[in-house]
């Protein structure tokens, strides 16, 4: 078999282990929906100004929780599951064998943006039904589209790169959740900028590449401006990532 | 990345892989290996023929890891010359990968694959590997074909470890510690599986700390101390022990004292112990006044150096302070008769 094939076989094994899983594969789907139902309902219904224009808040938190479920899909669950594999010696293993590395990475990453794909389908379709928010058509889909692929598979970069900074899987989701989590609320993806969010945070928004990527995504839904430059940050910072991995990524088990 | 190529391309290639006509399975000439100025592995030296079982023996930090996983290809050398199927697994990794099959020490696997799907997984790496049932059954987890690996015991899942190695039909397999911290069944388990692997005629390169495993397993052993072989051969003769002078014990009632040509120091269990010239005669003699004299001669025993017993010697250590499962010191080796190695194995199970 050559890589690619290597790599397809892995897809279908990762996939497989995915759905044998129905708690994890469950609330993997359900949590961005959660979200989804629990800030509506907490915020109430009122209106975010986005540029010229003006969307419910409704339409708004589906474009986020759209964003916020392929972040995790992609950031978190690869630096987690990655770090359990490595300190369970999975990925010892694996490479002791001819499997080509990249294959087994890039499997993961591949079932990473099918997951996302499907994430998004998901709560496109919940928004659409229950908030009546606008989905991406034609040229839109396009590139919405775009920022979904480059954005799903920087964030898996991202995500691998995380591991080597994480000393043991029991940290991994403490150490994960601290980076993602003030980012995510810096990047206004669970309560929306106003005209009062001091400009320490703009800055930060406009550094990192969470907020790009959901302005990306909410061009899609929303219908506002689609900036190229936010697919290329996105893509600079998977770039960045990428590298860092292939430089820092281990295959065995911190030593204490 | 590394897709198969590079027989032809690798200069260093072996010409023949099989049989008696290839290289050695295992080559290496005064390896070197540093962790921060200390040296793990001290000049070491190894041979391993094809289709052998050898046993690397050593205590915990011996360097037996090490230096497995520099011939795994896992780790670098900081010194030395080695040949691993003919291949430097420093430089020729992604050949070497193809022909060689590793247990680790402790390894996980996809918890939710059942084992036939995670044999047949790991064989489809290898360009030509060994059909998925006949691995399942050289291994013995025919029962639990179907099973998810997430719901093995720990001797089968340490047989679907062996079998993931075989997957790919390798010609060497490396075994590291099979059976650290297996009860006695889940150890015997593992070991039929290992004897089964000699009438594949693999070669396997196996680390343990246990001597009746080494005993029972290894066609030849290396006891490995600091760095260093510190003995090399076959476990029956290791360091001579088959000509070793016997030890005659014995413990005799009290108030009665043996002659004084046929007794030594006695020991804090009561037994006295000596080693004769001439074990036959000794005994003769010894027996011969203890009829005479109607003392009842408790607990008599000839010994012989165990493997343990040089084992440690060679070592350095103290019995029982851990370099062997407690409570088998005394057992397997120290049977009576010399080149008794392995007879009385069946009794741990």
């Amino acid at each position: 078999m050559n890589a690619a094939a290597m790599t397809a076989s892995q897809v279908r094994y990762v996939n497989k282990s995915f759905w044998r899983n129905p708690a994890s594969a469950f609330f993997t789907f359900a949590f961005p929906l959660m979200f989804l139902v629990i800030f509506t309902s907490l915020l109430g219904h009122y209106t975010v100004h986005i540029g010229t224009r003006s969307v419910s808040s409704a339409t708004y938190y589906v474009a986020s929780m759209a964003s916020f479920a392929v972040i995790t899909a992609c950031y978190n669950n690869i630096a987690i599951q990655t770090t359990f594999q490595r300190d369970a010696g999975v990925l010892k293993r694996t490479n002791g064998t001819p499997l080509p590395s990249g294959s087994f990475l890039g499997a993961r990453v591949v079932h990473a943006l099918f997951i996302s794909v499907i994430l998004v389908v998901i709560t496109a379709a919940f928004g659409r039904v229950f908030y009546g928010a606008d989905i991406p058509t034609g040229l839109t889909l396009l590139r919405f589209g775009v920022m979904l692929v480059v954005g799903a598979a920087a964030f898996c970069a991202l995500g691998l790169a995380t591991t080597a900074a994480i000393p043991n899987a029991d940290a991994s989701a403490a150490i994960v959740n601290a980076i993602i989590l003030p980012l995510l609320f810096l990047s206004g993806i669970f309560i929306p900028f106003g005209n009062n969010t001091p400009d320490w945070i703009l800055w930060i928004a406009r550094i990192f590449p969470v907020k790009h990527f959901a302005d990306g995504m909410q061009a899609g839904f929303l219908g506002t401006a689609f900036h190229w430059t936010d697919v290329l940050v996105v893509a600079a910072w998977g770039l960045a990532g990428l590298a860092l991995a292939m430089r820092f990524f281990s295959w065995e088990p911190r030593r204490a | 990345m590394t897709t198969p190529a590079g027989e032809t391309g690798a200069g260093a290639a072996p010409a023949s892989s099989t049989g008696d006509g290839g290289p050695p399975a295992v080559h290496v000439r005064g390896l070197v290996k540093a962790y921060s100025g200390v040296r793990a592995v001290n000049g070491i030296d190894l041979d391993i023929r094809r289709g052998e079982i050898f046993a690397l023996l050593g205590p915990n930090g011996a360097g037996k890891t090490t230096t497995v996983e520099i011939l795994e290809g896992y780790r670098s050398r900081d010194g030395g010359e080695v040949a691993v199927l003919g291949y430097d697994p420093g430089r020729q990794r992604a050949p070497l990968k193809r022909k060689i099959g590793i247990v680790l020490q402790s390894t996980g696997v996809e918890p939710y694959l059942t084992v036939a799907e995670t044999i047949r997984m790991y064989a489809g790496f290898y360009p030509d590997p060994r059909p998925v049932d006949e691995v399942i059954s050289l291994v013995g987890l025919e029962e639990k074909r179907d099973s998810r690996v997430n719901k093995l015991s720990g001797g089968q899942q340490r047989r679907l470890d062996v079998a993931i190695a075989l997957a790919g039909n390798p010609e060497l397999l490396f075994l590291d510690e099979p059976t650290t911290g297996f009860d006695p069944s889940a150890r015997r388990e593992a070991w039929e599986v290992i004897k089964n692997l000699a009438t594949l005629g693999k070669t396997v390169l196996l680390t343990t700390h246990y001597m009746d495993e080494a005993q029972y397993l290894a066609d030849r052993v290396a006891v490995i101390s600091a760095g260093r072989i510190v003995a090399e051969g076959d476990p029956a003769t290791l360091a001579n022990r088959e000509v070793a002078r016997a030890r005659i014990r014995y413990r005799v009632p009290e108030g009665t004292t043996p002659p004084a040509g046929l007794a030594g120091p006695t020991g804090a269990d009561g037994f006295i112990e000596f080693a004769p010239d001439d074990v036959t005669v000794a005994l003769h003699q010894l027996t011969g006044w203890a009829l005479d004299h109607q003392a009842s001669l408790d607990g008599l025993e000839v010994t012989r150096p165990s493997l343990e017993d040089v084992y440690l010697s060679l070592t350095g250590a103290h019995s029982g302070d851990g370099a062997g499962p407690a409570g088998e010191r005394g057992g397997p080796g120290r049977a009576g008769a010399p080149g008794g190695a392995g007879r009385e194995q069946g009794g741990t199970a």
